[in-house]
């Protein structure tokens, strides 16, 4: 068995590629890239990409899947589902589930569960702390044995500098990232939204961006303390910003994310008490995002990742402080990252390459690449196609978007994962 | 000027047209209480559900004072007494009462935004009695139209907010509707309770109260809400007083007419000194008369608004 993807515009970042060529599959592995025609084999599938473009199926490193524990939300089935019908054909799922990926046997049932029911790869990131109560050590080692390809407390952000200190000198030996939700929390002092001019106008408790910023600043320090490679997850701020770039001039072993909203929304979209707007860190000023799109332009953020958070409609139709923190985002995540490259911000490989090969060598995943011999992960998606976005036909158990009704451009026609066609449209 | 609102969600939301239409209305409305009695029917028939989600008195009150006036059905609602306690959200628990047959909600709830979330998903007119640290829009009503009522205008005067600005409705609200009608607002307290983004609403800030006072034509001195967990953004009581208390020294800095009003319920020796509660230039209690003729107001213009 094997597929032929024929006359697509293949764009692989990590090899350097852009060219009109035929891609050919054998198994579960990439065969041949050729600009001459290959001709196919008796018993290949043929997807015809004239007009569209071929690449490595995106690599999403910052996905809640909510199971176990929260499977009204999401599954690792109908997540990955969802990120089968966004392009993504890897995603990273962070450990606050119920109970917290703190030990291996937690990994083992992710990892099992996404064998048996997921539809693409699934790898788990493992918590930093016990129950990510930031007071001991979670298994790390066990829990990296068992295949977490980074450690977080995500969304529970680690408050005592020492362990944190500790968690990145004992993650030495796994080779895996410290995967950082920057946030102090004396200082973020339950807020709801960005501090500023509109939660002034609104009465709604402020969080500063001064709260995320001290923490990039502290977990830059302590990854040049300890030689361990830090990952920032959603930078949401100028400063972060600032502090992530002169890291890097200086050589730190630092990369960065930032989600599509983030990029795309201010802390305008709140008004009118929107909870489809509610996220953390929260949407910023104007003055943020376009440091975040220069961010993006000039690699300081190496990575666009979603922070997929999905919410059962109820648990986000109540009063906006009651409302839980985040939004899906695998189905608008590559339609939001063409908006850069329509923009001017990044070309159209740049922006592929934030999604596939370098999220993947964050995490250390053999991924993002269609080099042969590869594993055939692979999206065919039409950049120019318009789409209205309708929370109603997302594959995610959950729609709580605050993109509903956006007219935006990028149809996923197909995704390929091993070799097997996983999603399909038209 | 007609009223064509439906609700009444704050005074961010309303035209300065229509605050004024408010404040005329709520002048007619006053004459009533002035009768014998002190009833009319223009509300026959409705029903008006006070739906409180957290405890008020004199709010609550004056609105049922007002609506009984009016000669609406009322009924009280609050959520220690209620199935809100049993896990019901917030729409389904609004959702009863319309199905009831309930035709205005007065809601008066603990986090900002709650009537609007309400107001979005229902079919009867809300009115908002107060909403977490965002509006308090028959308070502030009832604050401007005691200042037209003594000043003879709105428009050109100096009026001072003093206190924790960042945790009040009835500051925010009396912000947007005074610049609304073309007063000048400064606001002061400490710089913790009185945040750089009220310039950016129009506001002119000041952490001393003596320069604040210079001049003014009011002064509305906020209640220190203890209950806000306030005190986490002072030392103490007795410093705060001493910094922001009005005293009658400071006082005669204001305008020689100053009026000085307050939202209440009162610290005596907190706020503001006995002598001046008590004094000449309060209108404390003129504000809780009034309160009733601007909530009669407010209630008579949204039903007729939402035919």
């Amino acid at each position: 068995m094997g597929m032929l993807i024929r006359n697509g515009r293949v764009i692989d970042p990590s090899q350097s590629l852009d060219a009109v060529c035929d891609l050919r599959v054998k198994g579960e592995r990439i065969e041949k890239i050729s600009k001459r025609a290959l001709r196919p084999a008796a018993s290949d599938v043929v997807i015809d990409a004239g007009g569209k473009v071929v690449a490595p199926g995106l690599v999403d490193i910052h996905v809640h899947l909510r199971e176990p524990g929260y499977e009204h939300k999401e599954t690792i089935r109908t997540g990955s589902m969802s990120a089968a019908a966004g392009g993504f054909t890897s995603i990273v799922c962070m450990p606050n589930t119920d109970p917290v990926n703190d030990n291996a046997s937690v990994t083992e049932y992710i990892l099992l569960k996404a064998r048996t029911e997921g539809t693409v790869n699934v790898f788990p990131i493992g918590a930093i702390s016990r129950g990510e109560k930031g007071g001991e050590l979670a298994d790390i080692g066990e829990m990296c044995e068992a295949g977490c390809v980074g450690i977080s407390d995500d969304g529970m952000p680690v408050t005592d500098s020492g362990l944190m200190r500790k968690a990145m000198e004992y993650v030495k030996p796994f080779g895996v990232p410290v995967v950082t939700h920057a946030e102090d929390t004396g200082l973020s002092a339950g807020g709801v939204m960005n501090e500023g001019l509109v939660s002034t106008e609104l009465g709604l408790r402020g969080d500063p961006g001064a709260s995320e910023e001290v923490m990039v600043g502290r977990d830059i320090i302590l990854s040049e303390l300890t030689g361990t490679p830090l990952h920032v997850c959603h930078v949401s701020t100028l400063g972060s910003v600032r502090l992530v770039r002169e890291a890097k001039k200086r050589g730190a072993r630092v990369t960065a994310e930032a989600t599509p909203h983030h990029f795309t929304l201010t802390e305008e979209a709140v008004r009118g008490y929107n909870t489809n707007a509610k996220m953390n860190p929260p949407l910023r000023t104007r003055r943020d995002v376009d440091a975040v799109l220069e961010g993006l332009a000039d690699g300081t953020i190496d990575v666009i990742a979603t922070d997929h958070a999905p919410h059962s409609r109820d648990e986000k139709n109540v009063e906006f402080d009651l409302a839980p923190f985040g939004i899906v985002g695998l189905e608008t995540a590559l339609s939001l990252s063409l908006e850069l490259v329509e923009k001017g911000i990044l070309t159209l490989p740049e922006m592929i390459r934030k999604l596939t090969s370098v999220p993947a060598g964050v995490v250390n995943i053999e991924r993002g690449t269609l080099a042969p011999g590869s594993v055939a992960d692979i999206v065919v998606f039409d950049p120019g196609a318009e789409r209205t976005v309708n929370p109603g036909e997302f594959l995610s158990k959950s729609s709580n978007t605050p993109f509903s009704g956006w007219n935006l451009r990028g149809v996923v026609s197909a995704t390929v994962v091993s070799g097997e066609t996983v999603f399909s449209r038209e | 000027m007609a009223f064509s609102k439906k609700h009444i969600l704050g005074l961010g939301e309303l035209s300065a047209g229509e605050i004024e239409t408010v404040l005329d209305t709520a002048e007619s409305m006053k004459e009533i209480s002035t009768r014998d009695m002190k009833k009319v029917p223009a509300l026959k028939g409705v029903t008006v559900v006070n739906l409180f989600f957290e405890p008020s008195t004199r709010t609550r009150a004056s609105f049922e004072i007002a609506e009984k006036r009016l000669s609406a059905d009322v009924l009280n609602f609050s959520a220690s007494q209620s199935s809100v306690v049993k896990g019901e959200s917030l729409v389904d628990t609004a959702r009863n009462f319309e199905a009831m047959g309930a035709g205005i909600m007065v809601v008066r709830h603990g986090m900002s935004g709650a009537p609007f979330v309400l107001a979005r998903q229902i079919g009867a007119s809300v009115i908002n009695a107060g909403d977490g640290f965002h509006e308090h829009p028959s308070q502030a009503l009832t604050d401007i139209f005691t200042i037209r009522e003594k000043k003879g205008t709105i428009e050109g005067l100096d009026v001072l907010i003093v206190g924790d600005v960042l945790h009040s409705r009835v500051a925010r609200s009396n912000v947007f509707g005074l610049r609304k009608l073309g007063a000048r607002v400064r606001i002061a307290g400490p710089p913790t309770i009185v945040p750089g983004y009220f310039s950016r609403l129009g506001a002119d800030i000041f952490h001393s109260l003596e320069r604040a006072l210079e001049g003014v034509d009011v002064v509305i001195m906020l209640r220190v809400q203890s209950e806000r967990r306030t005190l986490e953004y002072f030392p103490s009581i007795r410093e705060y007083s001493g910094l922001y208390g009005l005293t009658r020294e400071k006082l005669a800095l204001a305008a020689p007419d100053a009026i000085v009003m307050h939202p209440g319920p009162i610290n005596r020796g907190v706020e503001l000194t006995s002598e001046i509660a008590d004094g000449p230039g309060a209108v404390i209690l003129e504000q809780v008369a009034n309160g009733i003729a601007v909530r009669m107001a407010m209630i008579y213009l949204v039903a007729r608004g939402g035919d």
